[in-house]
């Protein structure tokens, strides 16, 4: 999996026996990244923008119930299904290995979002708006999209970018911790790890190789870069019994 | 024949483009606000942004692919059958060639708009096509939507020149009996044809060249097309079977849209001794065989899905089969299957009517089929979490009634401007011993068969 070529391959751990469900990770996104909110209605319509969002799943049969929580987000695979599918290359592959989204170059046919197997593409369909005053906060490292375009998890590219340059500037080579997105920054859990994974002594790569790790539909081939850590594999006995959540009204009629 | 009846028959095919009459400015009117209302639509969803239509996270296409996939379809009724036809020397074919021609011509840039107007930003559509770039930027050759650029690009060009080159005798005739305005435009659109035997030669060599090479395209772009969809690790998208899927869809549709044209034709412009009860006999025919052929695959494509009772995929399948889009996947049945098989089938109920009502059938039907490849899948991929639905909205139902208003159009246009039937074709037909090497072949076909 290591590929020493490029000096950096982000990568991120999730700790899912670690996460409590309280979303300061989705908040924090939306506010470092220019993220619209669209309102209710049409967030009631699949138009929400979420680059990272917590799916909720409850496990065992009442009363015995227990509720698991598990952030996803875009899954920066090595081999991505957004990426070649792209006619104008908007949907790129870095040299870092982040799947880029290049704004500028998207022409809206939404195909890599249909071709995401973890759907973590969101598409603006309308012009990006916000409440005053909070036209006023934008974060002035980010670009805010136009309205027709696709946009996706960076990684807070951002900020890599920042610390790759202060560490430069200061001639140190860059720590592992040193750079954290967003979501990891804010997780009050400390549910989310973030690193290198060209390092092998890195945080994030010692955690993706534990025996608790495992990726989102390993099975596709995608090779995602982001590893799940969890006692056991819910996964597995969510696949018996179907999830509980967002779409349990719709679940009666699709299944046996 | 005699000069009397070669007269007539130019007579009779030649008066909707000589006489106008008050019905075609009508319909012309009628067609051209509903086209006008689709334009206006796409330019306020432009303006609006995708949001005004039902797509959503995560079925981010909806009505629009439908048709883009659909339209082109329907394209294959025409330079398809055609060229085979052409090829096999099926002699009752001449008055049918140009109509299926057409429909062709027409379906292809309505279907080509499509992917146009399912377009977050269409003005940078023109970043598919490979223009040398000073930042070296070239189209992503990897995507299938590429790929499709290239494909319609090609039968669109073929197939305009399938239709426009046996037409050049028939711009030729217009000149010589038209005076004015039209003898000119005719002359120039005839392009200095005189019918000396050379010519006459070098058309029938072009022709020839032309189908050939038609039926190859013809397939690779629906094929290419159903490449939207396998290529993409989607449930029930990710599938071997959708390339001579859709391209059997696409005939069997298209055959069903070139018999309702037909008799529309025959209705409208009078052209019962033309268009005659055999023709679409025959058609049926072939309606039949696509139908039988559409089921084998439907029935193929469902039954290894269910065996392989892969869990993506089942949540895909059980939402057509019982759940939610079940309603529609019965519907298509009965149009594409139940209702055309005794229609067409039964040699005392195959009439005109019966033909004309099983290819409506089929054409609904045919819609249904491509919407329920598209959006049952996207709303049940691989994530449960993220599953969704989707609802049109009115811009798409207007943008798609406007497409077939455009083709009706389009259709009527034509069929002012350039005789719908080839004349000079049919003259060719009637000549005693191409009569009479007919029914020899015919007879001697009869034979083999016995």
């Amino acid at each position: 999996m290591q590929n020493t070529d490029k000096p950096h391959r982000w990568g991120m751990a999730v700790d899912l026996d670690r996460c409590n469900g309280c979303e300061a990770c989705v908040v924090a996104c939306h506010a470092e990244n220019n993220i619209p909110t669209v309102g209710a209605a049409e967030a009631a319509r699949g138009r929400a923008m979420h680059w990272i969002r917590v799916e909720r799943y409850w496990e065992g049969e009442f009363p015995d119930v227990q509720l698991k929580f598990k952030p996803v987000l875009c899954q920066h695979c090595e081999e991505a299904p957004c990426e070649p599918v792209c006619p104008t290359y908007a949907s790129s592959h870095t040299s870092e290995g982040l799947n880029a989204q290049v704004y500028n170059r998207c022409i809206g046919t939404r195909y890599c979002a249909n071709a995401c197997s973890y759907n973590v593409r969101f598409f603006n369909f309308s012009s990006p708006e916000w409440d005053k005053p909070l036209h006023l906060q934008l974060n002035p490292d980010v670009s805010v999209r136009e309205m027709s375009v696709m946009e996706k998890c960076t990684f807070c590219i951002q900020r890599i970018n920042s610390g790759k340059l202060a560490a430069e500037a200061a001639g140190m080579p860059l720590k592992d911790g040193e750079i954290k997105p967003a979501c990891v920054q804010s997780c009050t859990a400390n549910a989310l790890v973030f690193g290198d994974l060209n390092d092998p002594e890195s945080r994030v790569s010692r955690l993706s190789r534990s025996p608790r790790g495992s990726k989102l539909l390993e099975d596709l081939g995608t090779q995602p870069k982001i590893t799940y850590l969890q006692r056991e594999s819910w996964d597995e006995r969510l696949r018996m019994q179907g999830p509980i959540g967002r779409s349990d009204q719709e679940n009666d009629s699709g299944k046996k | 024949m005699t000069p009397e009846k070669s007269n007539r028959l130019a007579e009779d095919l030649l008066r909707p483009v000589l006489h106008t009459s008050r019905s075609f400015y009508i319909a012309v009117a009628i067609f051209s606000a509903i086209v006008l209302c689709g334009v206006a639509t796409w330019g306020y969803q432009i303006y609006n942004g995708l949001g005004v239509t039902g797509d959503n996270w995560p079925v981010f296409w909806g009505f629009h692919e439908t048709n883009f996939v659909f339209w082109i379809g329907i394209s294959h009724a025409g330079t398809l059958i055609s060229a085979i036809l052409r090829i096999v020397n099926a002699t009752w074919r001449r008055p049918v060639t140009r109509c299926a021609e057409v429909i062709t011509a027409f379906a292809l840039m309505i279907g080509a708009m499509f992917p146009l107007i399912h377009l977050g930003r269409p003005w940078l559509a023109w970043w598919l096509i490979p223009y040398p770039s000073e930042r070296g930027i070239w189209p992503n050759y990897r995507s299938p939507l590429v790929w499709d650029f290239f494909a319609i690009n090609t039968y669109l060009t073929a197939s305009l020149l399938f239709l426009i080159l046996p037409a050049l005798p028939d711009f030729a005739l217009i000149r010589d009996r038209a005076s004015g305005w039209r003898k000119r435009v005719y002359g120039w659109l005839s392009m200095g044809w005189q019918g000396t035997p050379k010519q006459w030669h070098r058309l029938e060599s072009a022709m020839h060249i032309m189908a050939l090479a038609i039926i190859p395209i013809a397939i690779s772009v629906h094929t290419i097309v159903s490449f939207d969809f396998s290529m993409a690790v989607v449930p029930m998208w990710h599938s071997t079977i959708f390339g001579p899927y859709f391209v059997a869809g696409a005939i069997f549709s298209g055959i069903a849209a070139l018999i309702i044209v037909m008799a529309l034709l025959r209705k409208l412009l009078h052209l019962e001794a033309y268009l005659l009860p055999l023709h679409f006999q025959n058609l049926g025919k072939l309606l039949l065989t696509m139908s039988l052929l559409w089921g084998y695959f439907v029935f193929n494509e469902r039954l290894t899905i269910w065996y392989g009772n892969s869990p993506h995929e089942m949540n895909v399948f059980w939402s057509t089969q019982t759940g939610k889009y079940a309603p529609l996947f019965w519907a298509m049945v009965l149009f594409n299957f139940v209702i055309p098989f005794p229609l067409l089938t039964i040699k005392r109920i195959r009439s005109i009517t019966a033909t004309v009502i099983a290819s409506i059938g089929v054409v609904i039907g045919m819609w249904l089929e491509r919407f329920l490849i598209i959006v049952p899948s996207l709303s049940r991929k691989s994530t449960s979490y993220s599953w969704g639905s989707y609802t049109p909205q009115w811009p798409e139902i207007v943008i798609l009634c406007s497409s077939f208003a455009a083709m009706a159009l389009l259709y009527c246009l034509f069929s002012k401007f350039i005789p719908i039937i080839s004349i000079w074709e049919l003259k060719v037909g009637q000549h005693p011993q191409i009569k009479k090497a007919a029914k020899v072949q015919d007879a001697q076909a009869a034979g083999e068969l016995v």
